[in-house]
C-alpha cells in the first residue's frame, strides 16, 4: 500500500478570535485537532508606553500605566507609583495606604471575575460569565464613586491620592463584601465543579513546579503550580503586612498540581482572601489628609529603582531611571503577562484546539500589559 | 384529514400539495420563535432583560425584525470558494432537516405522511444535513470552516448509533416503525406510555429502569444529533468561531439557524413520540375532552416545546465537551449503556 502524503495544517488563530482574549495571534500547526507546535504573535496592540514615557514628566505617566492592564489600573497605578516614591524616598501618610490596599484588593476582585467569567466562556458556558460580569460591575460603581472614572481611574498619585473616599464609601464597602460572599459558592456550584468543567480544564496543560519558576511565571499561574510566592508576604510592601490572609496554591485536586483547573481555583481561592483583606482593612482606616505628602513638583534625585507589586495577573515591577529632571529617563515595565503567555508552547503542545483555548484563558493575559 | 381534504378537493394532487402546508408553516413559525424564546429564556436565567424593542416589553415582534434585517443583507461570496456547492449547503441542510418532519405525528388526523417505515425514514433522511455541513464546510474555502464540518460528520455519525438502539427498545415493544402506530399504543394514560414500559401486564414494571436509560440515551444523543450544547463542537464559538456557519451571511446563515431550530423539535418530536406518549393525553380517556384530536395536538407541540426548553436550559448552563471526550462518551458509556437495554428489552420479549 502507498504511503498516503499527509501534510500538517497552519492554523491562524487570531489577532480577530473570540478567544484570543485581545488581538494576541497564535500560529497553530494541527495534526487533525492535535497541536504540534504554538507561535504566539505579540505587537498588535504596542503604543511605545516605554518610550513614551521618557517625554513625559512623572505623573503624567501613571494615566499611560493605567492603560497597560485595562482591566486592573489601580493595581498597575499602585506599582508605579511605589516606585517612584521610593525613589524620592517619600512615605505616605496611613490613611492612603490603607484606600491603596483596599482599592487595590477590589481591584484585584474586579479582574480575576473578568478572568473566570471569560475562561467560563472559553469552555462553552456563557451564563457565569454574565454572571461574573454583573458582580464586577458592582466593584466598578465603587470605583466610580471613589474617582469617577470605571476602567481607568488615575487615582493614586505620587504621595498620594487624587481624592478622598466619598463620605459614605465604608458603608457601601460593607454592603458590597455582604453581597459579594455568597456568590463565590454561587459560581463554585456553576462553574467549578461541573462535571464537564472539570473533564476540560483538569490535567489539562500541567505547569510543572521547576519550569514555572525557570519561565519566569508570576501570580496565580506559578501558584497554580503550588509554589507559594507572593509578593504581598514574600517581599511586603505598602500595609500589608498588617493583614491576615492566606495564599492559596494549586493542590491538584481535580487532576495534576498545576493544570488548568488548579490555576483557576487559585483565582478564585483568592478572590475570598481579597474579600478578608478588605473587611480587615475597611473599618480601620484612620483619618488624615490624603495629598498632605503630594510633593509640588516630582523631580526625584539622580539614581534607579525597581519596585515590584503583586498585581492580580503576577509581579508586576517598574524599573526606572532618574537622570534628575521632571522627566524619567528609562521607565522598564516587567509585566506578569508577558512571561505567562511565554509558556502557551510549553503548555499546550500534544493537546488539542479546544485545549489551547482553555490554556490560555487559564493563563488570563491582557495584551495591553504585553505589548504596552 | 387525508379523507377530509380528498372530499374537499377531490384530486390526489392536491390534497398532496395541502398536506404539507401546515408543517411549513409550524417549522417556520417555530423556527422563527424558537429564536426569539432562546433569546428570552437566556435572558432570563442571566438577569437580564432580553430583546425588549420590537412589540413591547416581550419583544414578540422581534423574529420579524430579525427576518427583515436578514433578507436584505448581502449574501457574500468568500473569495476562492466553490461558488454552487457554497449556495447549496444550506438549502441541504434545510432540507434534510424538513424532510424529517413529515413524519412526526402531531395528532392522529394530522401526519405529514405515516409510513410504515417512518423513524426508519427519519434516522436515514435527517443524515442528509450532515452532508450539507460537509459540503458548506468545505467550500467556504476557510479552515475553522472545515474543522466545524469535520467534527460535524464524525459526531453525527457516531451518535446515530446511541439513537437508532435507543429507539430499537421501543421498536422492539411495539413492533412496529410507524409513528402513528407508536402513538396508538401508548393510549390509556401515563401509566402506558412505553417510558413506563408501555401497554401491558404487572411484570412490565422490571423494564421500567432500562426504559428510563434508554429515554435519557435517545435525548442525550438526539441533542448531540442537532448540534446543541453540550456538544455544539461543531459551531464551538470559542473554538473554531462558528464552524460551519463561519463564511454565511444574510438569507443562507438564516437557513442554517432554521436547520438547527427545527432540527430542535425534530428530535425532541422523536423522544415525545418514542416514549412519552405522543399525542396522547397523559389521562388518557378518563378525560374525553383532554383527548379530542385538536386537544392532540396541544399535547404533541407541548411536551416537544417543553423538550425544547430543556436543550435551551442545558445550553445555558453546561460547558462544552472536547471532540474526544465527545467520542468517548459515545462509544464507551452510551453505545454499552444502550446495548445492555436493548438485551434486556429483548430478554424480557423472549420470556
Amino acid at each position: 500500500m502507498a504511503e498516503i502524503r499527509t501534510e500538517d495544517m497552519v492554523l491562524n488563530m487570531g489577532p480577530q478570535h473570540p478567544s484570543t482574549h485581545g488581538v494576541l495571534r497564535l500560529q497553530l500547526t494541527l495534526e487533525g485537532e492535535i497541536v504540534i507546535d504554538v507561535k504566539p504573535y505579540i505587537g498588535y496592540l504596542h503604543r511605545c508606553f516605554e518610550k513614551h514615557t521618557e517625554a513625559m514628566t512623572y505623573p503624567q505617566v501613571i494615566p499611560y500605566a493605567d492603560r497597560m492592564d485595562y482591566v486592573n489600573a489601580m493595581s498597575n497605578e499602585l506599582s508605579y507609583v511605589i516606585a517612584v516614591e521610593k525613589l524620592m524616598g517619600i512615605e505616605v501618610p496611613e490613611r492612603v495606604e490603607y484606600i491603596r490596599v483596599i482599592m487595590s484588593e477590589l481591584q484585584r476582585l474586579a479582574s480575576h471575575l473578568l478572568a473566570i467569567g471569560t475562561y467560563g466562556n472559553d469552555a462553552g458556558a456563557f451564563t457565569p460569565f454574565l454572571y461574573c460580569m454583573a458582580t464586577r460591575e458592582r466593584v466598578l460603581e465603587l470605583f466610580e464613586i471613589t474617582c469617577g472614572a470605571r476602567l481607568l481611574y488615575n487615582y493614586f498619585w505620587v504621595g498620594g491620592l487624587s481624592h478622598d473616599i466619598p463620605v459614605n464609601f465604608q458603608k457601601k464597602v460593607k454592603e458590597f463584601v455582604e453581597f459579594f460572599k455568597p456568590k463565590v459558592s454561587e459560581l463554585n456550584n456553576l462553574l467549578s465543579f461541573n462535571k464537564i468543567f472539570i473533564e476540560r480544564t483538569a490535567n489539562i496543560g500541567i505547569l510543572p513546579a521547576d519550569y514555572a519558576i525557570n519561565a519566569g511565571a508570576a501570580g496565580p499561574v506559578l501558584r497554580g503550580s503550588g509554589i507559594k510566592f507572593d509578593l504581598r508576604k514574600n517581599d511586603p510592601y505598602s500595609i500589608y503586612p498588617k493583614f491576615d490572609f492566606d495564599i492559596p496554591v494549586g493542590q491538584g485536586l481535580k487532576g495534576t498540581v498545576g493544570d488548568n483547573w488548579d490555576r483557576y481555583m487559585v483565582r478564585i481561592h483568592e478572590m475570598e482572601e481579597s474579600i478578608k483583606i478588605i473587611e480587615q482593612a475597611i473599618d480601620n482606616i484612620p483619618e488624615g489628609d490624603v495629598q498632605s505628602q503630594i510633593p509640588k513638583r516630582v523631580k526625584p534625585p539622580v539614581g534607579e529603582v525597581y519596585a515590584r507589586t503583586e498585581t492580580p495577573k503576577g509581579e508586576l515591577g517598574y524599573y526606572i531611571i532618574s537622570d534628575g529632571s521632571l522627566n524619567p529617563y528609562r521607565v522598564k515595565a516587567r509585566s506578569p503577562s508577558f512571561c505567562n503567555l511565554s509558556l502557551i508552547r510549553a503548555l499546550s503542545k500534544g493537546y488539542m484546539i479546544a485545549d489551547v483555548v482553555m490554556t490560555l484563558g487559564s493563563l488570563d493575559i491582557v495584551l495591553g500589559c504585553i505589548d504596552r | 384529514m387525508d379523507k377530509f381534504l380528498l372530499d374537499i378537493f377531490g384530486s390526489e394532487l392536491i390534497k398532496d400539495l395541502i398536506i404539507p402546508v401546515p408543517l411549513f408553516a409550524f417549522v417556520i413559525v417555530f423556527a422563527l420563535y424558537a429564536v426569539l424564546a432562546e433569546r428570552k429564556v437566556s435572558a432570563f436565567m442571566q438577569n437580564r432583560p432580553g430583546p425588549n424593542r420590537a412589540g413591547g416589553r416581550t419583544g414578540i415582534l422581534q423574529p420579524i425584525v430579525d427576518a427583515i434585517k436578514l433578507l436584505q443583507k448581502e449574501m457574500v461570496l468568500p473569495e476562492r470558494a466553490d461558488k454552487w456547492l457554497y449556495w447549496m449547503a444550506p438549502f441541504v441542510v434545510f432540507t434534510g432537516t424538513l424532510l424529517g418532519f413529515a413524519i412526526i405525528p402531531f395528532s392522529s388526523i394530522y401526519v405529514g405522511v405515516d409510513l410504515n417505515i417512518g423513524l426508519f425514514y427519519f434516522f436515514a433522511i435527517t443524515s442528509i444535513s450532515v452532508v450539507g455541513m460537509l459540503i458548506g464546510g468545505w467550500s467556504s474555502n476557510n479552515k475553522y470552516s472545515l474543522y466545524g464540518s469535520m467534527r460535524s460528520v464524525a459526531q453525527i455519525v457516531s451518535y446515530e448509533i446511541p439513537t437508532a438502539l435507543a429507539a430499537l427498545n421501543i421498536v422492539m415493544l411495539a413492533g412496529t416503525l410507524s409513528m402513528q402506530k407508536f402513538c396508538e399504543l401508548q393510549a390509556g394514560g401515563i401509566q402506558n406510555w412505553f417510558i413506563f414500559g408501555g401497554p401491558g401486564g404487572l411484570s412490565k414494571v422490571i423494564l421500567i429502569p432500562f426504559l428510563v436509560i434508554a429515554a435519557l440515551i435517545l435525548f442525550i444523543s438526539t441533542l448531540a444529533e442537532a448540534n446543541r450544547t453540550p456538544f455544539d463542537l461543531v459551531e464551538a464559538d470559542s473554538e473554531i468561531v462558528a464552524g460551519v456557519h463561519l463564511e454565511y451571511a444574510g438569507m443562507q446563515m438564516v437557513m442554517f439557524l432554521f436547520a438547527e431550530y427545527a432540527q430542535m423539535f425534530a428530535v425532541s418530536g422523536i423522544v415525545v413520540t418514542l416514549f412519552l406518549g405522543g399525542w396522547q393525553s397523559p389521562f388518557g380517556n378518563a378525560i374525553p375532552v383532554l383527548n379530542t384530536p385538536w386537544m392532540q395536538f396541544a399535547w404533541f407541540i407541548g411536551k416537544g416545546l417543553f423538550f425544547v426548553f430543556v436543550q435551551i436550559w442545558l445550553r445555558w448552563t453546561l460547558p462544552r465537551l472536547r471532540v474526544d471526550q465527545l467520542m468517548q462518551l459515545c462509544w464507551k458509556y452510551l453505545i454499552p449503556i444502550a446495548l445492555v437495554c436493548v438485551f434486556a428489552v429483548g430478554l424480557y420479549l423472549v420470556l
